[in-house]
Parts: structure tokens; sequence; C-alpha cells
């Protein structure tokens, strides 16, 4: 190795304009459609959105494809390794592994998008009315922040959950996003700090614009990118955490399953039945993997600097 | 720096009260104690039932904060109660605590070592072959959750040990019970015993730091006084790894501290997986149990753990980093 180039090779060849098209040069892009096009260029975030797509349409349309309910017991099958009729095979009393795991899916496809909308959403109000407004509400949200980092989530989530036993899955959706905001807050926080001090915002002030506009229409769309990428990890992080307190019991219950649920379920007899948590397993890391390719490649796309500096 | 630290001890200790207060209050809140009486056969008289629970503070008729108000006076004097059996926390505690150090410890130590050993390799490589193996590797890990790399570990586990022929890896407990021996024999069933745990949670963790350590290291190796260095005649592996590797662990440190708290998540999966006697494994028992004051102490645990390590972190950041030891 005699001189390797000190920048690296992204920074030489990330297009200001070389990525467009030779004819649309003269064309303005609008930030989107610059984003757009980005994106598309990346082989893994392409693969990312495909994979994604394809689990809901599995997980949506696939249980009308086999003949099996998730709550159906087969007498004539019981713990059968995957066949025609059960495709991913049967548990101890005849459930179809199929049904189950694609009703799991569902579960928490939908449990980590939404967690990832509400919990972004609280971290943005959060960290942005903390930053603008400052004086007494900026230091309680911090020390809010700084108290729930000191406890995981995970276990504050636990402790509620008996109370969950009988409640909607909802409520348990409302307890993940409301412990899943706090370092995205941080960050919202300190962007906000330095945005606040920008001439467009003060001479939003000075016009009297509301408060709550200038937070919902200057300083937010601002940090619209970071709030993408970061709802994006949310729902990664989300899922990872809903299927860990499923595992335990302490989030979804029976007789409804999420993948989670599924995974300690089939855990027990794992060393001789793999089938049983397998599947719902792979499917699980399939799922986390896409959405956080995905995020990478939309980080790529809308910062190209961090793609020249890291990853 | 003597100052800082000292205030953020403080801070910590303040955080540390109020989040064993939350704890407190919220299990008081959504759980039962009583739960456990009322489904016996034959039925327990309400009365007795009481004076069980008065007998270990847990009584859903005393009012809580005068619960709390015990509980919290105990605790003062090193005091954490006992558990809804009756029996006294601290002596489980004491024997739970070291087990669940050392997993965390071992985990920690061999995760963060080879993630950053990974990320530098990664980083010195970029888009080569093993740069992209690692990469891929980390993706995986980070999307797999540590329960299911346990089981997939015992798994393997118990393929191996068929295809061998031999007991090679233990997957349940700390150590075979009622092994005797020369102290080798004891220390060689230990680690048999340790392999798996420790790679379930250090997997993840590895996976985590070889991403940021890789991601802090491209960001120093293109900076300017790495190619000043070696433009005065230092040689590439000198300055990448005394100037390059010093500067891009400092931001190491305040991923350390983050991910402190999915570490004792992860190791509280690992030892119930695994069946080791440790904190975390306690700490899911209890609320399947519904015992308020463990789920307390528990919780208690994991805060000064976490606040112990952002201090420690802090104390790295200033050992690594000139500018906060004099700033």
């Amino acid at each position: 190795m005699a001189l390797e180039p000190l920048i690296p090779d992204e920074v030489l060849h990330e297009p200001t304009a070389g990525g467009v098209d030779e004819g649309e040069l003269t064309e303005a892009l609008s930030r989107n459609q610059l984003v757009w096009r980005r994106f598309r260029r990346s082989r893994s975030g392409i693969g990312g959105i495909a994979v994604l797509l394809f689990l809901f349409l599995l997980a949506f349309v696939g249980p009308y494809l086999a003949q099996w309910n998730y709550e159906d017991i087969d007498p004539t099958a019981f713990l059968r390794p995957p066949s025609a009729s059960h495709w991913f095979g049967t548990t101890q009393i005849g459930q179809d592994v199929f049904a189950q795991t694609m009703r799991g899916l569902q579960k928490s496809l939908i449990i980590g998008l939404l967690v990832g909308l509400i919990s972004t959403s609280i971290a943005a109000i959060v960290g942005a009315t903390a930053g603008y407004f400052g004086g007494w509400v900026e230091n309680a949200s911090l020390f809010t922040v700084s108290l729930m980092l000191v406890l995981p989530d995970f276990l504050i989530i636990a402790i509620i959950s008996p109370r969950l036993q009988d409640a909607s899955w909802l409520w348990f959706v409302l307890l993940l996003a409301i412990f899943q905001w706090t370092l995205t807050a941080l960050v919202v926080h300190s962007l906000t700090l330095s945005l606040k001090r920008r001439e467009f915002v003060s001479a939003a002030r000075f016009m009297g614009v509301p408060s709550r506009t200038i937070i919902s229409r200057h300083l937010l769309p601002n940090m619209a990118s970071f709030l993408i990428i970061d709802a994006t990890i949310t729902v990664g992080a989300a899922v990872l955490l809903e299927t860990g307190l499923s595992y335990f019991g302490f989030g979804i219950q029976p007789p409804d399953v999420s993948l989670g649920t599924l995974i300690a379920d089939g855990t027990a007899s794992a060393i001789t039945f793999p089938w049983l948590f397998l599947f719902a397993g792979g499917l699980l890391v399939v799922t986390v993997l896409a959405v956080s390719v995905i995020g990478d490649a939309l980080r790529d796309a809308i910062d190209p600097q961090s793609t020249a500096r890291a990853s | 720096m003597t100052r800082y630290l000292t205030r953020r001890l403080l801070t910590g200790i303040l955080l540390v009260f109020l989040a064993t207060t939350l704890a407190f209050m919220l299990a008081s809140f959504t759980m039962q104690p009583r739960e456990n009486y009322l489904s016996r056969n034959p039925p327990i008289p309400e009365s007795s039932i009481d004076q069980k629970l008065d007998e270990v503070n847990q009584n859903d008729k005393t009012p809580v904060f005068q619960r709390y108000a015990t509980w919290i006076s105990g605790v003062a004097r090193g005091n954490f109660g006992l558990t809804t059996e009756g029996r006294s926390i601290n002596d489980e505690m004491g024997r739970r605590i070291g087990v669940t150090l050392r997993l965390l410890f071992v985990g920690s130590v061999v995760g963060a070592v080879f993630g950053v050993l990974l990320g530098v390799w990664g980083a010195l490589r970029q888009y080569g072959y093993s740069d992209r193996i690692i990469t891929v590797f980390s993706f995986f890990m980070l999307a797999t959750p540590v329960f299911f790399t346990a089981v997939l570990l015992k798994y393997g586990a118990l393929q191996l040990n068929q295809l061998t022929g031999r007991q090679l890896l233990y997957y349940t407990g700390e150590t075979s019970v009622g092994l005797t021996g020369s102290a080798w024999t004891l220390f060689v069933d230990r680690i048999q015993h340790l392999i798996l745990p420790t790679l379930a949670i250090a997997l993840g963790e590895m996976a985590l730091y070889s991403r940021y350590q890789r991601s802090a290291m491209l960001d120093v190796l293109g900076s300017d006084y790495l190619r000043t260095a070696q433009a005065k005649g230092l040689t590439r592996r000198k300055t990448f790894y005394k100037h390059g590797l010093r500067t891009a662990l400092i931001p190491m440190t305040i991923w350390f501290a983050f991910s402190f708290g999915l570490l004792i998540v992860g190791a509280t999966f690992t030892e119930v997986i695994f069946s080791w006697p440790g904190m975390g494994a306690w700490f899911i028992d209890s609320v399947r149990k519904q015992d308020i004051n463990v789920a307390a102490a528990t919780t208690l645990f994991t805060a000064v753990l976490v606040l112990f390590s952002t201090f420690l972190a802090d104390v790295f950041r200033a050992i690594l980093d000139p500018r906060v030891r004099t700033g």
C-alpha cells in the first residue's frame, strides 16, 4: 500500500450534478427529486424497499393463500415438519405455523410503523419546544430525558405490563412510543438551538408569527431529513423492543400473536422442532434488516456528506 | 475535572433516587401481589393474606405513600426489604449481582474490544472484501434480537455437541451442579458454561461498535493532521494507531454510555435463556410474580449500573481527550 487517496472515492464521485442524466442538466430539480434520484441509485435502498413491500404483501395477502387460519387447529397433524399442506409445519396442538407467523408478522410490522411515527413526533415536539422556548421548559424536558435514559425502556414497560393483560394492543403501542423518543429529542433539541438563531426565524418572530407556527412551519421542516431517517431507525428499534417484550409475555397477549410470542413459544422445543421458531425468527431478522438498510440509504440520499465521511 | 465529576456524581445520585421512586410507584400501581394468594386452593382467609402481605410491606390496603416511606427508609439504611415469599432481598441480591456483573463485564469487554478491532480493520480496508464481510455481519447482527441469537447459539451448540459426541458447550446454568474435581476441572467447566451467554450479548455489541468505530475511524483517516504526520515521516501504521485510533476512540466513549442500557437488557434475555441466576432473570421473575420490592430493587441496580457506565465513559473520555482534562 503506497499512497492511498486521502479523500474517499465518494467525495470525488459524489455528484453535485454528476448523477443527473446529461440531457436534464439544465432542468432545475427540486430537493425531493434530487433525494429520490440519489436514493434510486442505491441498490441496497431499493432492495430494502422491495423486501419490505414483499413482507407487507406476505403478511397481509399470504394468509389468504393458505388454507389455514391462525386460530385453526388441525387434529390430524401435531408437531409435523413443513409439508405441502402446512408450509411452515404445525405446533404441539396442531396450529398452522405459517398462518400464525403471518399473523405475527402483521402485528410486528404495524406496531413498528406506528411506534416509529408516534415516537418521532413526540421527540420532534418535545425537542423543538424545549430548544425554542428555553428556560424552565427546557430544563424540565432535559431532566425528564436524562431520567428516562437511566431507566431502560424495557424495564419500565415490563413493570407496567401486568396492567396490559386485558388492555387493547394499541395501549402497548402507545407505551412503546412513550419510552422511545428520548435520544431523538436530544438531537432535535440541539438542532433547534442552532436553527433558532438563524435570520429567517428571527424575521418570522419579529413579524409576530406565533411560536407554535414558527416551530411547525420553520423549525421542524428544516430538520425533516433527520426526522425521516430517525423515524426509520425507530421502526427497527421498536420491532426489536416489541418482540423482546412479547417474548417474555409482557407485550402482545394470547390468543393474539407477534413474532416475539411465536419465537418464545418455539424456544421451549427449539432444539428438536426448529421450524417452530426459525421462520418467525428469520422473518424478524429480515424485517429489521430491510428497515435499517432503507434508513442507511435514506441518510446517504438526503445527506450525501455522510456517505463521503462514513459508511 | 474533579469538580465536574463530583457534580456528575451528585446528579447521578439524584437520578437514581428518582428512578427508583418512579419504579416503586409504578410497580405499586400495576402489580397485585395479592393475586398470588387468591388462586390458592383451599382458599386462604383474607385476614391471613393481609398479615402475610403486611409482613413483606406489600399490602395494597396500606396507602402507597406509607409503604414507600417504609421501603425507602429501609433502602437508605441498606435494607431492600423482603420478597413476597418473605425472603431477604439483600441475601438474594448478594448472590445474583456477582452473576450479572461477571456476564456484563466479560460480555462488554469482549464486545467492545473485538468491535473496535473489526471497525478499525474495516476502515483501513474500506470497500475491500473483509470490510464488506464485516459490514454484512454487523448489519445482520444489529437486526437480530439477543433472544434469537441466544436460541440459535443454543441450537448450534447442541448440533456441535452431537457432532463431536462430547459435551463441549453447556447451555444451562453457570456451572455444572455437583461437579467436583481439581480447580482446573472447575475452571474449564465454568468456561464451557460462559462461552455461549457471552457470545449472545457480545455479538450484538461487536456489531454496534464496529459500525461506529468504522465511521469514526474513516472520519479521522480523512483528516489533515494524519496527512501531516505522514508527511513528517511517520510510518502509516504508526500514524493510524497512535494518532488515528486514539482520536477515533473519543466518540466511542459516548456510544459506550448510551449502549450500556441496551447491554443490560440483552443480559436480561441471556440470563433467562441460559438459566443464569442473575439480576435480570430475577427482574423478569418479579414481574411475573408481581413482586413490587424485587422489581424496585432490580430497577435500582440497573439505574446504578447505567449511571456508572456514563461515569466510566466520562473518565475514558478524559483519558483520551486532553481538551476534556484541562477544559
